[in-house]
Order: structure tokens, then sequence, then C-alpha cells
């Protein structure tokens, strides 16, 4: 087992852990508009690993799709959410249902629960940065956990738009990317949902006076 | 010209004149012009598939073939007859003052835009673009569900939002799988998400990760579905939108998402051995017939009980199609259809008597007989029909369900039996009060159209008496390609 690991697979490794880490620290994170600041460089961390595998395998739509992922993800979506965060004045700190080392801990569970469930699929991946895909199901878990475990509609939109980062990353580590047709569907699916959700924070507000979504529980079976 | 085309071009275009032109005194009628043609487009399309087989468009990225063609038919229909009960409905709901100009404007594009998505989602041969439209039929309905801007429709609407936008990661976190898979199998080119070539080389996608794909794929669309535990979001929404909007979320994009759970069993039932899939869906099936069951008996709210009733079919139509084999597969179809139809009638009338009792709480609606004898009779005969009673069609295909668990899974048919009856007797309880019994309600400003009431209740009887014999060889092509 001495087989030496070629350095671009332990750059795409180096860059998937680096995605996990500031998925924790967007767990970790109390502040709406530093969470969205780590969303902004795990975008960028995940334009990084696809450039890196994209130029390991010359394969030209990965260029695209880094691309793609470059500007939405690392600047165009994050510079929407920063100011919407501003126009509505967002209170800076976010209030987390459970606090937040329980969090981690919970978190730390999920990491371990993903690893489990992609093991046997990554052995059977012959793409050079195979051992990612656990990672990338971790990403997807921490980011359904953020959504779970915070209040604020703002936080579960960051969780959400994470966990398509984390889909994104499977999708290139495991695959080199889906077709191309996809991934721009895929975009655009994301861009108009972040833009319509634009839409329906001011309409939370104007109706709530906050956004705070513990005021959304009146819908129940009784 | 070819049909194909025209159907998905004469939404997607009026849906944007509708955008850029505002509500204007013909919007209406160009909603309800739109969906004539889009319908007639459909049927073309049909007569042209029924007659020469299965083909592709746009190269190889839609395909049409017996199975779909059925659910474009069925969309195209129901598209249809919403938008003419919408006409009097909005206009209703605008002179009660409850929607102003550009919130109708809205609604009218946004209806349109989505017709386009759930009709390219129920063609396209791609399984990621499947993915794609699924998710743009989200986003176009999630405005619409909050258009009365109340505290409730929004909390609905954002619930909506959130809980299919996770349940559709999911699904695309399984298509990666799903492509990880072929890739294996067909190389990495643009066809590996191809279904048509996917079906082909079913029996060599590894068993290991189909089996995690078709769950992550199963519990993504699922939610859609409105499966449990992830239905909550379907009765909120269907209780806080417009009613026009209630109807075709319950008749037509729990169809749709149904129909691409069933294109993934297709490839999951060829890679993995022992009905893995079959099981997985028998489950999840009899576990939200029953859940949602029960819950009928709880609700107070007319639109939020025929959204659990709505749970409880497609409970029952997954554990058919979980079932398997060509009889279990055709009663799946069948039921999907007179689910749809029925439905969707019961969702007008229900929308007319809340416009004219002002209100959605049951316990407040009395007396529809009187205030409008066509209402009362749509809602009763709906009610009926949705109940499976005879000869409506919905128990022809609900007795073919049963028989087939009877003879082949009879430790399910207890539980079959037990839901069914539970949820008889909720909705009848409920709904006979309402349509019988004293009122004193007024008149509606615009007349409501009755008619798509009995179009499909009509329809209903008929195919519960005589299914037309093209018909019937159809259903059973679709229900053989199923497996």
């Amino acid at each position: 087992m001495n087989a030496v690991i070629p350095l671009s697979a332990q750059l795409i490794n180096l860059f998937a852990s680096v995605i996990l880490l500031l998925a924790f620290a967007m767990l970790a994170q109390r502040r709406v508009l530093k969470l969205i600041d780590l969303f902004a460089l795990q975008g960028f961390t995940l334009f990084l690993s696809t450039l890196v595998v994209a130029v390991k395998t010359g394969q030209s739509h990965l260029y695209y799709s880094a691309a793609l992922t470059l500007t939405l993800k690392a600047f165009l979506l994050p510079w929407i959410l920063h100011r919407l965060v501003r126009r509505l004045h967002v209170k800076g700190e976010v209030e987390p249902l459970i606090n937040i080392p329980t969090t981690m801990l919970i978190g730390i569970a999920l990491v371990m629960i993903s690893f489990n469930v992609a093991l046997p699929i990554s052995e059977l991946s012959s793409s050079i940065a195979r051992g990612t895909l656990g990672i990338a199901l971790a990403v997807v878990m921490l980011a359904f956990l953020m959504m779970i475990t915070r209040r604020k509609a703002v936080t579960q939109v960051v969780g959400f738009l994470s966990m398509e980062n984390g889909l994104f990353l499977a999708a290139t580590s495991a695959t080199y990317g889906m077709p191309m047709v996809v991934e721009l569907g895929i975009a655009l699916d994301v861009l108009v949902g972040v833009i319509i959700l634009g839409v329906f924070f001011f309409q939370i507000r104007d109706q709530f006076d906050s956004l705070d979504i513990h005021h959304m529980e009146r819908l129940k079976d009784n | 010209m070819d049909l194909f085309i025209l159907m998905l071009a004469i939404p997607l275009v009026s849906g944007a004149l509708l955008t850029v032109a505002g509500e204007r005194a013909w919007a209406p009628n160009l909603n309800v012009l739109a969906s004539l043609g889009t319908f007639l487009a459909a049927a073309g399309l049909t007569v042209e598939i029924v007659a020469n087989g299965p083909r592709f468009a746009f190269g190889e990225q839609f395909f049409i073939d017996s199975l779909n063609v059925f659910f474009v038919a069925l969309t195209a229909f129901v598209g249809l007859t919403t938008s003419i009960f919408s006409g009097p409905y909005m206009a209703n709901e605008a002179a009660h003052g409850r929607l102003t100009k550009p919130r109708l404007r809205l609604y009218k594009s946004m209806y349109q835009f989505f017709m386009f998505t759930m009709l390219a989602a129920l063609t396209t041969n791609n399984l990621g673009l499947l993915w794609v439209m699924m998710e743009a039929a989200t986003l176009t309905t999630v405005l619409l569900v909050s258009l009365y801007r109340t505290p409730a429709s929004l909390e609905a609407a954002w619930k909506y939002f959130i809980l299919c936008g996770v349940g559709i990661a999911q699904a695309l976190f399984g298509t990666i799988l799903l492509y990880f898979a072929a890739e294996r199998v067909l190389g990495h080119s643009g066809t590996a998400l191809l279904w048509t070539h996917l079906v082909e080389v079913k029996g060599q996608l590894e068993p290991a990760i189909m089996v995690l794909a078709f769950i992550f794929l199963l519990v993504g669309y699922g939610t859609k579905v409105g499966l449990a535990p992830l239905h909550n979001w379907l009765p909120d929404a269907h209780a806080e939108g417009p009613t026009p909007v209630s109807a075709v979320l319950s008749g037509l994009l729990l169809n749709v998402a149904l129909y691409a759970i069933l294109r993934v069993k297709v490839l999951a039932d060829g890679a993995i051995p022992d009905n893995f899939a079959g099981n997985l869906m028998m489950g999840f099936g009899l576990f939200t017939l029953l859940l949602a069951a029960f819950f009928l008996s709880r609700q107070k709210d007319v639109k939020r009980m025929f959204a659990y009733s709505s749970i409880e079919h497609m409970g029952l139509i997954t554990f058919a199609f979980g079932m398997g084999g060509a009889v279990a597969n055709f009663a799946g179809l069948l039921h999907m259809t007179m689910h749809s139809l029925t439905k969707s009638a019961i969702f007008f009338a229900v929308g007319h008597a809340t416009q004219k009792t002002g209100t959605q709480i049951m316990a407040d609606i009395r007396g529809l007989m009187k205030i409008n004898p066509l209402i009362g009779w749509g809602l009763m005969l709906g009610t009926l029909a949705i109940l499976g009673m005879p000869p409506f069609g919905v128990f022809a295909s609900e007795f073919m369900i049963l028989t087939h668990a009877m003879k082949h899974h009879a430790w399910a048919t207890p539980i079959l039996l037990l839901a069914l009856g539970v949820a008889f007797a909720a909705i009848f309880g409920k709904v006979q009060p309402m349509v019988f019994g004293e009122t004193e309600a007024k008149r509606l400003p615009h007349a409501p159209a009755i008619t798509p009431v009995f179009v499909h209740l009509g329809l209903v009887l008929m195919l519960g008496l005589w299914i037309p014999p093209y018909l019937t060889r159809w259903f059973h092509e679709a229900a053989r390609m199923l497996g």
C-alpha cells in the first residue's frame, strides 16, 4: 500500500476537506454576515477543486462548470444575500434552536455516518478523487442540520445553498461532473430560487415584521 | 409543425406574454386559449404516438412513449379545465378584494410556466433535466401558494419551498449516484443520463450504487408525491393557496413526481434483485395511506381534508406500483387518472362552495344544495367518486388493487381495508352536512364555472362503467413498460 498518491488527488482531497471544515465553521457561526462570507469561501474552494479536476482530466465542460461555480457560488449569490441582509436589517445574531456545541457533536456523528454510507461506493469509483464522495455526503448532511437547527429564514437559505455545494462536490468528485445541459439547468434553478426567496423575504417581513421563522408555526393539524 | 414542440412552446410563449402584458381584459381568455392550444397539441401528439409508436425530439433529449404520453394527455386536459374554472373563480376573488391586478398577472403567467415545466418533466429523456424541471415546477408554484400574502399562506409557501427543496436535493444526490453507476457502463458521455440508453443496460448497473441511488430518489421525489413522513408541506400548500392551484398541485404535480419515481424504478428493478424497489415502495405507500387516513378525521378545513385525501390516494398508488406486475401497474395507472380527474373536480366544487360561504371551515359550510344545487351535487358526487363508490372509476381501480393485493400480498389487505374504511367514514361524515342542511349565503358577482366539475365526473363515471378499447390497450402497453 505504498502507492504514490498523485498531486492532483491530494489537492482535491485537501480542498474537499476544507469544504467540510467550512461546513462545520458555518454550523458554529453566530453572525449572519459572517455566515454568508463562509458560504462564499466554500463556493470558492469548490471552484478550486473543480478546476483541479478539470486540469487533471482535460474535460472542457468542467472548465465551464468551474467558471459557473466561481461566478454563481463565490460572487453572485453571496452578493445577493449580503444585499438582502442589509436591506432587510436582519439582526446580527442567529439564534440556534440547539446550542452550538451540541450541534457540533451531532455534526461529527453525521460525518461518520456519511463516510460509512459512501464507503462501498467510493471503492467502486475510478475517478482520481473517489474519497471525496463521503465528504460530499457529509457536507450535504451538515447543511441539512444547519437548516433544521436555525431559526432565521436567511440561515435556512444559506444551509440550502451549502447543501447544493455538497451535491456539486459529489458530482465532480465521483463522476467528473454532470452533462453540461444538466449543470446549466441546475445553476438556473438555484439562481431563480434565490431570487424568488429574496421576493419572499420581503413578503415575510411585511407580514411578520421579522425574519424569524418561529412566527410561522401556526399551521398545524388540530 | 411538430406537435411536440408546439405543445411545449404554447405555455412557454403565452406565459412570457402574460408576464409582459400584465393584467388586461383579455388575459383570462388568453390563459384559457393557451391551455386549449396545449391540450389540442397534446391530443394530437397522443394520436401520433398511438399510431406510430415512440419517438424522440431535440436529438435524444426528449422521448415520448406510451407511458408518458398518457400523462401528457391527462396533464394537458386537467390544465385546460382548471384554466376554464379559474377564470370566474379568480374574477370573484378579485371582486372580493382578496387579489390585486399584479397578483392576477403573477397567477396567470406562473400557471402557464407551471404547465410548461410539468410537460417538459414528463417528456424529457434526460434524468438530469427531469430533476431540473421538477425543481422548476416547485419554483413556479411557490409564489402561487403565497398569492394571498396572508401570514398562513406565507408560512405554507415557506414550508413548501424548504421541504420540497430539501427533498429535491436528495433526489439530485440520487441522480448523481445513478449517473455514477451509469457512467461505469456507458462511459463518460452525454448519453449516460438518458433513460432510453440506461434501460438497455439496466442489468449491468452496479446494484450497490443503485440501491443507494433509488433510496435517495424515492425519498426525494417522494417528498413531492406527498409520501409520509415528508408530506407536511402538502396540506398547508393546498389549504392556503388559491383553489385552482390546489387543483393542479393535487391533480397534476403529484402525478408528475410519481412518474419520475416510476421511471427510476424500472432501472432499479433491472439492477437490484429481490424486488427491492417494489418492497420499499409498498412500505412507504402503506405507511402513507394509513397515516393520511387517520389524519383525515381530525381536519376542520375542507381543502386541508381533501389534501390529506390526496396523500392517502398517492400512498395507495405507490403501493400498487410497488406490487408491480401487469395487473397492479394497470390498476395504478388507472387510479392515477381517476384520482386526477376526481380530485380536481372536487377542488373546483369546493372552490365555488368556499367562495359562496366565505369560509373554508367545514363546520361553517352548510346547505350547499340550497345555495346552488349544481355545486352541491358536484361536491357530493365527487366525494362519492373519490371514496370509491361504484359505478365511478375509482371503484374499478381500487377493486383491482385490493384483489391483486389479496392474491399476492395477503398481509396487506387488512391494512388497506382499514385505511379505506377510516377514510370513508371521515370524509363522508363531513361532506354530507356541508351539502345538505340550512344556510343563508349570498350570490357571487361572477357566475361560477360548473361545467369542468361535471365533465371530469362524467369521465370518471364513464371510465368506471366502460373503458374504450384503445384506452385499455394504451394502459396495458404502459403497464407492460413498467415491468
